[in-house]
C-alpha cells in the first residue's frame, strides 16, 4: 500500500514536472460555500475560454495553456493556501474573484513578481500603477461603478440630482465599503443626500434595512451586494413595492441568480456592467463547437451565456490578449510571470481586436499604461426583463467622473505608498 | 521495553515532578524541539510555512488559551474569534503607532490588552455559568466584531475598513509583510508557541491551575475549601485571553498580513478553536497541539490527496472534505470523548507494558 501511495505521489510529481513548458493559469475558484452561485459561472467561463484556445488554436502562440484550479470557498485563509500551492508552478496571473483575498495578495504578488488582475473588484486605488506595480483592475473599478450609477441617474433626471435621496445598501465588508467615499464626494458635488445601509455577511437578514428604506423613501437605491445578499435584497425590494427601475446594483449584483428567485417582481431591476450580455457573439459558436459539444466544458456546462459566465470569459480574453502581448514584447512563446506583467501593462483593447476575437462590442475599448492600471473607466447599465429572462444593455459604455475618482485614487494610493515605503516607478 | 519508569532514578523533588518523567519521553521531547528549531527552518519554503506550519502554530497558541479557560477552569467561551480580533487590532494599532519597536513587544502587548478585555467580558462569569455564560461570551464575540467594523479609529480610517500589516522587523530580520522570509516567520511563531506552552504547562500544574480545576470540578466545594472564585475565574480569563490575543496578533501580522474582521474573526473562528480543543482533549496541553494539528492539516491533506493525486474536481473534493471532517469529529466524540490526548495517554499506558502486557 505504501509503495502504491509512493508511486502515485511520484507519478503525480512526474506528471507535474515536464509541464513547465505550458502557460500556467491558476484559477482560484469557489464552487462551494455561500458565494458559490457567483463563483461557479465565473470559473466556468474563465476555464472554457482557455479550453477553446487550446482546442481551436493549440494554445497561445503555439504553447498550450494549463489551468490549475484551486478551491478557495471565498475564504481568505484557503486563498492564501491556494496562492502558495500554485505560485511555484509558474503561475502567470491571479484572478481571485474576492476582494478579501485580493487585499492578501497585493503585497505578496509584488514580492513574488507575479501580476494580479482584479477585474471590477479588489482595491480601487490599484488603478494607480505608479504605486501598485503588479495589480491591475482594468477595465473598470468600484469607484467607476459608483460614478457610473450617479451619471446614469443624472442622465435620467436631466443632469440634476439636487434634493434627491439615494440609499446605498452594501455588504458590510471591505468590498461593500469601497464605494462610500466616492458616493460621499459625488453627493457633495451633485447635491443629493446619501444614506448608507450596511448588511452583514452573508446577507440573509435585511428586514431592518428595507424597513428603513420604506420609511425614508429614497428616490433611488444602489446596491453593493454579492451572493445570497442580492437575491434577498431584490425580494425585499419587491416586498415593499420599491420601484425596480429605481434600484441599481453594481455588476456583482446583476446576474440571473440574483433576480430569478423574485420572479416577475424583479422585472425592471438594473445593474451596472463593464461587458456585454447574452450569447449573440461569434465566439460563442466556437465555444459550442469546440468546448461544449466536445464535452470539455468546465463544471456542469450549463452556465454558458449567463452574466457571470460572460464575465469569466471576458477575464480570460483579457488574460489571453495580455499573454499575446507579452509574447510579442519578450520574443519568446513561453513567457515568465514578469514578462506577463509587462504584457498586461502594454495591453490595448481596440474595437478591431475585439471584432477579430469574435467579440465585437463585447467590452469597452481601453488601454493600459504604467501609470494607469485601470483602463478607461467606461461603464454601462443593463436591465432585467423577467418575462424573457434576459438582461439587456440599456445604456452603452460611458465615461465616468474621472475628476472626482482620480483625486480619491491619488489620495488612497499615496497613503498606501507612504505606509509601505513605495517609490513611484513611472 | 524502552518506554518505562524502571531504572530511571529520581533523586530530587524537582526531578520527580517534571513534565516528562520517563526518559524516553524526555528525549523524544528534546528531539521534537531540536527538529522544530534546528532542522525545519533550514528546509522550510513558502508553501510549508504559509499553508501548514504557521496556521498550525498559531491555532495551537489559541487552543492552549481556550483550553485554559474551558478545559481547566470549566468556563465555556464562544468569544475566541472576538478576542483574537482584539489581539489583531491591538497589534495593528501598536505597529502603526510605534514603527520602531520590536515585533516581540508589540505581540506581547497585544496579548496584554486582550487579557484586560478578556477580564472585562469575564466578569459575568461570577454570576452565571454553563450555557448562560456561553451566551454572554457569544455577545462579546458579536460586540467586538461590530466594534472593529464600526469605529474607523481601529482601522486607521482606511477606505475599505481592512487592516494591513506593514513591514516590521525583529533585530533587523523582517517578520511581517510580503518580504518576510518563511523561516523567520516560522521561528517567530514557534518561539511564541514554545514559550506559551511552557507557561501554560507550569501554570496548570501549580497552585493557579489547581484552583482552576477545583472551580471546574465543583465551584461551591472549591469555595468552601478556600479557593477564591473571583481570583480563580478572573485569572483564567486573563491568562486565556492573553494567549488568544497573542494568537490573534500573529494570525493577522505574520500569517495573513491583511484582515477583514467580520470574515477572519467571525463566529466560525470561535467554533473552530472550540472544536480543536474538544477533539484534542479538554484540559490537556498536548490536546491543544493535537487538535490544532488535526483541524489544520486534515483539510490540506485531503485536498492534496483528492485534487493533486487523484485528480478529482475541486468542488467535489471541497464537499467531501466537509463530509469527512464532520464524520471524523462525530466518530471521535463517540469513540473517544476525551479526545486525541486520551488516545495518546492510552497508547502510553500500553507502551509501558509492551511487549509483555501481563
Amino acid at each position: 500500500m505504501k509503495l502504491k501511495l509512493a508511486t502515485a505521489a511520484l507519478s503525480a510529481l512526474m506528471a507535474a514536472g515536464p509541464a513547465l513548458a505550458d502557460l500556467v493559469i491558476p484559477d482560484l475558484s469557489y464552487r462551494t460555500g455561500p458565494y458559490a452561485a457567483g463563483g461557479i459561472p465565473f470559473s466556468d467561463g474563465y476555464n472554457d475560454y482557455f479550453t477553446l484556445l487550446n482546442e481551436r488554436d493549440g494554445g497561445i502562440g503555439g504553447v498550450p495553456i494549463r489551468m490549475v484550479e484551486c478551491e478557495t470557498g471565498y475564504n481568505t485563509e484557503k486563498g492564501v493556501e491556494c496562492y502558495e500551492a500554485t505560485k511555484g508552478e509558474g503561475a502567470l496571473v491571479y484572478q481571485p474573484l474576492s476582494t478579501g483575498i485580493t487585499y492578501q495578495l497585493i503585497p505578496k504578488v509584488t514580492a513574488d513578481d507575479i501580476p494580479l488582475h482584479t477585474m471590477g473588484y479588489g482595491r480601487t486605488s490599484a488603478k494607480n500603477g505608479d504605486v501598485f506595480s503588479h495589480t491591475f483592475n482594468y477595465p473598470a473599478n468600484y469607484w467607476d461603478g459608483a460614478s457610473g450609477a450617479v451619471n446614469y441617474l443624472l442622465e435620467e433626471n436631466g443632469d440634476d440630482l439636487s434634493g434627491k435621496k439615494i440609499a446605498l445598501v452594501y455588504h458590510n465588508s471591505a468590498y461593500g465599503k469601497e464605494p462610500i467615499r466616492t458616493l460621499e464626494e459625488l453627493s457633495k458635488k451633485h447635491g443629493f443626500e446619501l444614506v448608507a445601509l450596511p448588511v452583514d455577511h452573508p446577507g440573509q437578514e435585511q428586514k431592518s434595512q428595507w424597513l428603513q428604506i420604506r420609511r425614508d423613501r429614497p428616490d433611488y437605491v444602489l446596491m453593493w451586494g454579492w451572493g445570497v445578499m442580492n437575491q434577498v435584497a431584490v425580494q425585499e425590494a419587491a416586498n415593499i413595492r420599491f420601484p425596480m427601475e429605481n434600484f441599481i446594483g453594481i455588476w456583482w449584483s446583476g446576474s440571473e441568480n440574483d433576480v430569478l428567485p423574485a420572479g416577475e417582481a424583479a422585472n425592471g431591476y438594473k445593474a451596472l456592467t463593464f461587458h456585454n450580455v447574452g450569447t449573440d457573439f461569434p465566439v460563442f459558436d466556437d465555444l459550442q463547437k469546440h468546448v461544449v459539444d466536445a464535452g470539455k466544458a468546465a463544471g456542469a456546462g450549463d452556465q454558458v451565456g449567463t452574466v457571470l459566465y460572460n464575465r469569466g470569459l471576458y477575464a480570460a480574453v483579457l488574460a489571453a490578449e495580455a499573454i499575446k502581448k507579452a509574447q510579442e514584447i519578450s520574443g519568446n512563446a513561453e513567457i515568465t510571470p514578469s514578462e506577463m506583467r509587462a504584457g498586461m501593462e502594454a495591453l490595448e483593447m481596440t474595437e478591431e481586436k475585439m471584432a477579430e476575437l469574435g467579440l465585437a462590442n463585447f467590452g469597452p475599448t481601453f488601454s493600459v499604461s504604467c501609470e494607469n492600471h485601470g483602463g478607461d473607466a467606461l461603464v454601462g447599465v443593463t436591465q432585467w426583463d423577467a418575462a424573457n429572462k434576459t438582461w439587456t444593455l440599456i445604456s452603452d459604455f460611458k465615461q465616468t467622473d474621472g475628476e472626482v475618482i482620480g483625486a480619491l485614487i491619488d489620495e488612497d494610493s499615496a497613503a498606501y505608498a507612504a505606509e509601505n515605503n513605495i517609490e513611484g516607478r513611472c | 521495553m524502552f518506554y518505562r519508569e524502571a531504572g530511571d532514578f529520581k533523586t530530587s523533588y524537582t526531578d520527580d515532578s517534571q513534565t516528562f518523567p520517563i526518559k524516553f519521553d524526555r528525549y523524544r521531547y528534546y528531539v521534537v524541539l531540536a527538529v522544530a528549531f534546528g532542522i525545519i527552518p533550514f528546509v522550510i519554503n513558502d508553501y510549508w510555512a504559509n499553508a501548514l506550519l504557521l496556521p498550525f502554530l498559531i491555532y495551537a497558541i489559541a487552543a492552549i488559551g481556550l483550553n485554559i479557560l474551558v478545559g481547566y477552569c470549566g468556563q465555556v467561551s464562544l468569544g475566541t474569534g472576538g478576542f483574537m480580533a482584539v489581539g489583531a487590532y491591538a497589534c495593528y494599532k501598536l505597529m502603526t503607532s510605534f514603527p520602531d519597536v520590536s515585533m516581540f513587544i508589540h505581540v506581547i502587548l497585544a496579548g496584554g490588552i486582550t487579557a484586560i478585555v478578556g477580564v472585562l467580558f469575564g466578569l459575568p462569569s461570577l454570576r452565571i455559568k454553563g450555557f448562560y455564560l456561553a451566551v454572554a461570551t457569544l455577545a462579546a464575540q458579536f460586540f467586538l466584531v461590530w466594534l472593529f467594523n464600526r469605529v474607523p479609529w481601529f482601522y486607521n480610517y482606511s477606505a475599505s475598513g481592512q487592516i494591513n500589516a506593514p513591514e516590521r522587523d525583529v533585530f533587523g530580520i523582517i517578520i511581517t509583510g510580503p518580504n518576510a522570509p518563511a523561516w523567520a516567520t516560522y521561528i517567530f511563531c514557534l518561539i511564541f508557541l514554545a514559550v506559551s506552552a511552557l507557561i501554560a504547562r507550569n501554570l496548570t500544574r501549580g497552585t493557579t491551575g489547581r484552583t482552576w480545576m477545583a472551580i471546574r470540578d465543583m465551584d461551591i466545594a472549591a469555595e468552601i475549601i478556600g479557593v477564591n472564585p473571583l481570583k480563580a475565574k478572573m485569572s483564567a480569563f486573563a491568562v486565556s485571553s492573553f494567549f488568544i490575543g497573542i494568537a490573534g496578533a500573529l494570525f493577522f501580522a505574520v500569517y495573513l498580513g491583511a484582515v477583514e474582521v467580520g470574515e477572519v474573526f467571525g463566529i466560525q473562528k470561535s467554533f473552530l478553536v472550540l472544536f480543536m480543543i474538544i477533539i484534542g482533549g479538554l484540559g490537556s496541553i498536548f490536546g491543544s497541539f493535537a487538535g490544532a494539528a488535526f483541524l489544520v492539516l486534515l483539510p490540506v491533506v485531503l485536498k492534496v490527496v483528492g485534487v493533486d493525486v487523484l485528480g478529482w474536481p475541486t468542488d467535489i473534493v471541497a464537499h467531501l472534505q466537509l463530509v469527512i471532517v464532520g464524520a471524523l469529529i462525530i466518530m471521535f466524540l463517540i469513540l473517544e470523548p476525551h479526545g486525541l490526548a486520551q488516545l495518546w495517554r492510552v497508547a502510553k499506558e500500553k507502551l509501558r507494558l509492551w511487549p509483555f502486557p501481563h
